[in-house]
């Protein structure tokens, strides 16, 4: 099976050297698309089908697509590389940027000539600080051997590179959100339309792309479409870095094909679950999106499929709810994470979520009450789709509607039995 | 406060912010990180801190602290010599992050947001720090920990003084 991403990595966690990298194949997808037209690159993406990682899955080559071209654009446009990282119960991107930077690089140097920037942020996490050396060794080493600059490898495109590390908040790794983060403003979403595509940082055209969307492209430039569709168990191109975490023998981050199935990933890589626990849920990419149960366990890890059952692949990254954790806690955990993480900007957001987290301590600790679970029903109607400037609150109330389809028994035994009966058995909330 | 009370940058901290101001596009978009330049001097943002770096970033104060205060890793309070960030989301929920809380808050004898009375630790929660798979996780400065358990806890506190 073929690991495009990370077979070529290091046993020693350590970043690959530009040598290390270009023995393995680095920069000949620059080379190749430096011989190419932009729009012939766009559409060899086009072909892979590439769809987004950083959450929502868009065709990458249609969000480039969208970008003006032409001498009459206002410039520098821009590329960004979103490292941000911050959705709970993700751990992938660190990987590819602290083990492989180069790639990343090499990623963001194509779409920037795909469409035509001069600059090329990496937008980075303050607690990865592992991946910001891997980066800024990797972007020195570039510049020093003519891949970043002025006129790469002669071929007439310039493109510097710049870094920023952000300072711990997770709405900045939504999008426009991160477009003012890098202008220095309060990083509070903006309104679209328009879009970055169109009308980005600093009202110029931009590409936002998650840093493991980044890293597939220089593979699909170098191999080909084709070649990129061959990979994949689905119709969405290539593989995906899936990740288990929770009381699991063995959690971790693999590369696998996309469509993996979630019983493949929880039994044979993670293991199964540890000794003593049994699977109760499974939220399968990252903290804003729905729970599955064991019924869906032979459902594939793809961007149609996990929408098929009411899911999403998100970040592909899925958290293990066990027997011996209770799931109204794991709830309101998240539900304080995506009320502390608020940017405060529209009120359905600022309100609600504090409000679904009021109700939910109030059931956790006893107080809950038989009207309890209509008010939170009503609060996933209030904050859903379209009713505020950005995906922060839908995303927040994704796992407590399913919470309350999958685990109404729990909800209710708390709130006939005035406790929470996880308190007693386990001495843990 | 007084004018003449007035705290100025030191030169070391002025060079600091110009040279992000140099880096960045325009000197507004070199706001956070001209905060986190100074905030590696003194450890936190004071108002002085702010008044004195607002100039050279081409914001007001008022527009300066507005960014300064969203960012969690901006400390607008004086903080400890080193700072414990423990996650407190999801998956380190899962794997026992209460019990590790009572951990630490029993050996430092102090609670979240709270600094120990010889400034050597202050706790803070954090959001997931990507260590999903070692959970639970914390960061001590900027290095990053995980599996944790009461012993491996007391070992990492003795790295820094
Ligand atoms: C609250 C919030 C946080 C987000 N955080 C991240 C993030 O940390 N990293 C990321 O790549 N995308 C994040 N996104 C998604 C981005 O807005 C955007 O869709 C993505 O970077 C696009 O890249 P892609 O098309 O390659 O997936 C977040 C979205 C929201 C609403
Ligand atoms: S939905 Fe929430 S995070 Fe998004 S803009 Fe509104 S208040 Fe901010
Ligand atoms: S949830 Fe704690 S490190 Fe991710």
């Amino acid at each position: 099976m073929e690991r495009p991403l990370t077979e070529h990595l290091r046993k020693d966690g350590q970043a690959l050297s530009i040598e290390e990298y270009e023995n393995a194949g680095g920069y000949q997808g620059l080379r190749k698309a430096l011989q190419m037209t932009p729009a012939e690159v766009i559409e060899e993406v086009k072909a892979s089908n590439l769809r987004g990682r950083g959450g929502a899955g868009f065709p990458t080559a249609m969000k480039w697509g969208a970008c003006p071209a032409g001498p009459d654009v206002r410039k520098p446009k821009y590329v960004i590389s979103n490292s941000d990282e911050m959705e709970p119960g993700t751990f992938k991107d660190r990987l590819l940027m602290q083990a492989n930077p180069h790639q990343l690089l090499e990623g963001l140097i194509i779409s920037g000539y795909a469409i035509d920037a001069q600059i090329g942020y990496l937008f980075l996490r303050w607690a990865y600080a592992g991946s910001a050396k891997s980066l800024k060794g990797a972007v020195r080493e570039a510049y020093e051997k003519g891949y970043l600059g002025r006129n790469i490898l002669g071929s007439g495109f310039s493109m510097d590179v710049k870094m920023h590390t952000s300072a711990g908040r997770y709405i900045c790794g939504e999008e426009t959100a991160l477009l003012n983060a890098l202008e220095g403003v309060r990083p509070i979403p903006r309104s679209r339309p328009p879009f970055p595509a169109q009308c980005g940082l600093w009202g110029r055209p931009t590409v936002v792309n998650n840093a493991e969307t980044l890293s597939n492209v220089p593979h699909i430039i170098r191999n080909g479409a084709a070649w990129y569709k061959s990979l994949s168990l689905s119709t969405d191109g290539g593989t995906k870095m899936y990740g288990v975490s929770g009381r699991v023998k063995k959690p971790g981050v693999w590369e696998l094909p996309m469509g993996t199935t979630i019983r493949e990933l929880l039994e044979e890589h993670a293991e199964g679950m540890r000794d003593g626990y049994k699977l109760r849920g499974i939220i399968p990419g990252g903290a804003s999106t729905d729970f599955l149960t064991e019924a869906h366990l032979d459902v594939k890890m793809d961007f149609d499929s996990m929408q098929k059952v009411g899911s999403r692949l998100g970040t592909g990254t899925m958290i293990i709810l066990d027997n011996s954790t209770c799931p109204v806690g794991l709830v309101l955990n998240l539900e304080r994470f995506f009320a502390r993480e608020s940017c405060g900007w529209c009120t359905p957001c600022r309100e609600g979520l504090p409000w679904i987290v009021k109700i939910l301590e109030a059931i956790e600790e006893g107080r809950g009450e038989p009207g309890d679970l209509d008010t939170l029903e009503w609060h996933t109607q209030a904050l859903g789709p379209g009713k505020t400037y950005c995906v922060h609150a839908p995303g927040a109330v994704e796992p407590l509607q399913s919470a309350l389809k999958y685990f109404r028994e729990d909800f209710e035994q708390h709130i006939k039995e005035k406790k929470c009966p996880w308190k007693d058995r386990t001495g843990k909330n | 406060m007084w004018i003449g009370e007035r705290i100025m940058l030191t030169d070391e901290e002025r060079r600091a912010v110009e040279k992000e101001v140099t880096d960045c596009e325009c000197p507004e978009s070199a706001s956070v990180e001209a905060l986190q330049a100074v905030q590696r001097y003194r450890g936190w943002i004071s108002d002085e801190a702010i008044r004195d770096v607002a100039p050279f970033v081409g914001m007001s104060p008022e527009k300066l602290d507005g960014v300064a205060t969203f960012y969690s890793f901006i400390f607008r309070r004086p903080v400890g010599r080193h700072v414990i960030f423990l996650c407190d989301s999801v998956t380190c929920y899962v794997m026992g992050h209460e019990n590790i809380l009572e951990h630490l808050s029993q050996r430092l004898g102090i609670g979240i947001g709270e600094t120990t009375p010889d400034s050597r630790f202050t706790l803070l929660p954090a959001s997931c720090v990507g260590m999903c798979d070692h959970a639970p996780a914390m960061m001590i400065d900027e290095d990053l920990y995980g599996d944790l358990d009461g012993a491996k806890i007391d070992e990492l506190l003795e790295k820094y003084p």
